[in-house]
């Protein structure tokens, strides 16, 4: 692991949504190989700051993929360092999974081209990783809502890029399957990719090495989420409303009722 | 859970389709006042080989033709608004069509210049032309492609308002009622090999850029951000299909006019015999409407024999019929 390596460093962004600026001068750096959570409460603007990350919003500022500008990078090569798993990701009931799967693969390809046996390996492996192998000749129309998830998860892996961005990538997943995408993310982590996703579970987001805190459309705490200051942080922005405690070494958010 | 049953492989369903394409284009070769008897003897009178030569065979392969055209249009409208409702009407061709039919019929219907210029351009021109240009307003008012519901909102209000510019013609000049009845309907009683050459040219070249743009069309099924962050340029892409999906309606509408639901139900028939990725769909499709088109229009020429029924009308009870059944097997599927 590289800790101090940058894969993103995003440099007083602005994204502006219908005329009215959303996210304000965000300054902000994600450490290569490490897993960054972002987390606030509902409307901070943290998708909307994930999608100016992965370069699907237009932004003021500079945002640096590595040392690469991303807006100024060509689309197929910002496609193959960057991977994304949007909220509630829409698919078609027809497709098969391994084609799901195989539709990551699409920046490594040329165009008309037919996958090549590099891209089977990699779409075998991203569905044994998700455990979604054996679903491989169903159509998604087939799958419950967390067997989808697992589906687009494996889609999102099958990309290799060097940067993963994932929002709420734990919808519809029941604990076990939580579980199962710490393990992955924690893999992908040390295989240096960089993993940075969005999630309302504070719980959860804990268990990142980073977190990055939101409130308005501002970023108001960056650090570790084992540090004291990441906590009082996040338990201002829910105003006070959770506590976060230490529990056989891991770190938990409790409701205050 | 989707519909049982849904596993064939499409290179099996593309293989029997065109099996039936063949079959159906032989026996439309057949179907007529004097039946199989001008087919066997085709080869020694030459009545019998006209009509078995210049009428029935281009009106069967041109029924085949348009219909592949609008399954073709159906599956990009439904991949490209990832809706399956979408069909190729979506964007106002339609209405502009009828209204390029209804505006030649006013202008020209009755005057000396008619014939000169209907030998020149032609009904089937004004048609092409109406829905080329009734695509292009919805574009310039969904101020491009980038927003599908846009495009989407702005279909729909061009489809409503030059519809009610082609009704008030036909109310000002009730002379153009019938001319225009023929091409609301739909008929594939005049196609000749001209025609059907130029679809069989339109269709060739639909196809091959429908299936050069497939894989786009799958990316886009998972969303258009997905899309994007998979080094998608969605706006140049959306304009093609969009390009292919006016030329693919306007060639067969121009030919046909207005025939309904081949293009909404071909996609969902493929469907229901095999999931599988757009460069099958979009073929299998084509080949589907080509199936759905030539059948109707067998039963249009044998159902009330020796008179017609407008092909149209029967696309849409069969189709329409059709598609109701699936949703009620669907329904009865998904809560057993």
């Amino acid at each position: 692991m590289n800790s101090h390596t940058m894969a993103l460093r995003v440099r007083d962004v602005c994204v502006s949504l219908a005329g009215q600026e959303v996210l304000h001068d965000i300054d902000v750096s994600f450490v290569a190989g490490r897993w960054t959570s972002i987390v606030g409460p509902n409307g901070a603007g943290k998708s909307t700051l994930l999608k100016a990350l992965a370069g699907l919003l237009p932004a003021t500022g500079r945002i640096f993929l590595f040392d690469q500008e991303l807006m100024a990078m060509e689309r197929k090569q910002r496609a193959q360092q960057l991977s994304w798993l949007g909220q509630n990701e829409s698919a078609s009931d027809d497709l098969r999974v391994w084609d799901v799967v195989m539709i990551g693969r699409m920046p490594h390809q040329n165009w008309l081209a037919a996958p090549n046996a590099q891209d089977h390996a990699v779409v075998e492996t991203a569905l044994q990783a998700t455990q979604a192998w054996d679903w491989r000749e169903r159509s998604l129309g087939q799958l419950s809502g967390g067997e989808r998830q697992r589906v687009l998860l494996a889609r999102a892996m099958a990309v290799q890029a060097q940067v993963m961005l994932m929002d709420e990538p734990l919808a519809n997943l029941d604990p076990p399957h939580q579980v199962d995408w710490l393990e992955q993310v924690r893999c992908l982590t040390s295989q240096n990719t960089t993993v940075i996703s969005v999630l309302h579970e504070v719980g959860m987001a804990l268990h990142a090495d980073d977190m990055v805190v939101m409130q308005a459309g501002r970023v108001v705490h960056q650090g570790a989420c084992a540090d004291a200051d990441t906590h009082r942080a996040v338990e201002a922005v829910f105003d006070k409303r959770i506590a976060i405690h230490s529990l056989d070494g891991q770190w938990v958010a409790v409701p205050k009722l | 859970m989707t519909i049982q049953g849904a596993r064939w492989s499409p290179v099996w369903v593309a293989l029997a389709l065109l099996v039936l394409s063949a079959f159906g284009i032989v026996l439309g070769s057949a179907v007529g006042s004097t039946g199989f008897e001008s087919w066997r003897t085709a080869m020694h009178d030459d009545t019998a080989w006209q009509i078995v030569w210049d009428i029935r065979l281009p009106r069967s392969v041109g029924a085949c033709a348009a219909g592949a055209l609008l399954g073709l249009a159906g599956a990009l409208a439904q991949g490209l608004f990832r809706n399956p409702l979408a069909d190729p009407y979506l964007l106002g061709s339609a209405s502009g069509a009828s209204l390029g039919v209804a505006v030649a019929l006013a202008l020209f219907g009755g005057s000396p210049f008619a014939t000169e210029f209907l030998v020149r351009l032609g009904l089937t021109g004004a048609a092409f032309v109406g829905a080329v240009l009734a695509v292009l307003l919805t574009l310039v008012l969904a101020r491009g492609v980038q927003h599908t519901l846009r495009l989407l909102l702005a279909g729909v209000i061009v489809g409503v308002v030059l519809g009610a510019l082609a009704s008030l013609i036909t109310l000002m000049r009730p002379d153009v009622l019938q001319g225009m009845q023929g091409f609301l309907l739909g008929s594939t009683s005049f196609i000749g090999w001209t025609s059907c050459l130029l679809m069989l040219g339109v269709l060739l070249v639909c196809a091959a850029l429908s299936f050069a743009l497939s894989h786009v069309l799958d990316a886009l099924s998972l969303g258009d951000a997905t899309a994007l962050s998979l080094g998608v340029p969605l706006a140049s892409v959306r304009v093609a299909l969009v390009c292919v999906l006016a030329l693919a309606t306007g060639t067969a509408v121009a030919q046909t006019g207005l025939v309904a639901f081949v293009g909404l139900a071909a996609p969902h028939l493929v469907r229901s015999l095999v999931k599988t990725k757009h460069n099958w769909m979009v073929l299998l499709s084509a080949l589907m409407g080509g199936v759905l088109l030539l059948s109707a229009d067998l039963l249009a020429r044998m159902l009330l024999s020796p008179q017609e029924m407008p092909v149209g009308v029967l696309t849409a009870v069969l189709g329409g019929g059709y598609l109701l059944w699936l949703m009620y097997r669907t329904q009865t599927v998904r809560s057993a």
